[in-house]
């Protein structure tokens, strides 16, 4: 059977106020696919955080960088993939925060890789420091445990 | 020019300030520029009307991060109201309901003020 993976594709200055150019870019490409609000709205949240981190941390604020954000399309599965060229991290480093003793302690930051791990289904991260850093989130488009009934590839609901 | 605005309007002690567009990492710091002018002033009983929030990030919510402590330690607070759905949802997420109170009306968290 024929696969088909469909891709969508951004370049952009890595710089703040480019951040709803990608959430709009995003958001557009997901409502196409048939993504419901709730979840348009946890991928562009994502996708926000993702680059915000490439932004302030990767590239340091550095206007002159640009960050790619592509989309992919592959049957039931829906792939963004944010790429940078700055300095890179080990995300096995990062400890995600617990919640209750973040509020507790009134903690300031750090909460951007929590929702990206809590709003995709999938996030992982390639790092080449200075030379190509990728964090690839997916968003599957049916419940992996759960699949519509006689559910075709025309019917799904990440047809583009 | 980025889509975000705060306005502000006092009612005796306490303070509403209204959170218009999307608040990112870009627009940030300009909630952050009308909170600390609040602080400035020791207006400390605050409430932040998001009924015109339409997005809000983790930097957005840092901002309520960075400044409810001090807030508080001068007896005053940052009280929620009208959040739209979607905004709610970021914030439950995270469970700001524990730390935050979060009204469905304006009014009733101003009222809050003189109740407490």
């Amino acid at each position: 059977m024929e696969k088909t993976v469909k891709s969508y594709c951004l370049k952009i200055p890595g710089q703040t106020d480019n951040l709803e150019v990608i959430r709009n870019f995003v958001a557009s490409v997901a409502k196409k696919v048939g993504f419901d609000g709730e979840e348009v709205n946890k991928i562009e949240l994502a996708v926000d955080e993702a680059c915000t981190n490439v932004i302030e941390h990767a590239y340091q604020s550095d206007e002159r960088q640009n960050i790619d954000i592509a989309v992919k399309i592959d049957y039931n599965k829906f792939t963004v993939v944010v790429t940078d060229r700055g300095k890179g991290f080990n995300m096995q480093d990062i400890e995600l925060p617990d919640m209750k003793s973040y509020l507790a302690e009134i903690r300031v930051g750090g909460l951007g890789i929590y929702l990206m791990k809590t709003l995709m289904d999938e996030v992982d991260y390639h790092s080449e420091p200075g030379v190509k850093n990728e964090v690839r989130m997916v968003k599957y488009c049916l419940k992996k445990n759960k699949k519509k009934k006689n559910a075709t590839r025309n019917n799904d609901c990440c047809s583009a | 020019m980025s889509e975000f605005h705060v306005k502000r309007k006092d009612v005796l002690k306490v303070s509403v300030v209204y959170l218009e567009g999307y608040l990112d990492a870009h627009t940030a710091p300009e909630f952050e520029r009308a909170l600390q002018e609040l602080v400035d002033e020791e207006r400390v009983h605050i409430v932040v009307n998001l009924s015109e929030l339409t997005y809000i990030s983790s930097a957005g919510l840092g901002v309520f991060m960075g400044f409810i402590e001090n807030i508080r330690g001068k007896g005053g607070d940052i009280k929620l109201a009208e959040p739209t759905d979607k905004v709610f949802r970021v914030f439950d997420l995270l469970g700001f309901p524990v730390l935050y109170e979060i009204f469905k009306k304006e009014n009733d968290a101003i009222k809050k003020y003189k109740t407490s």
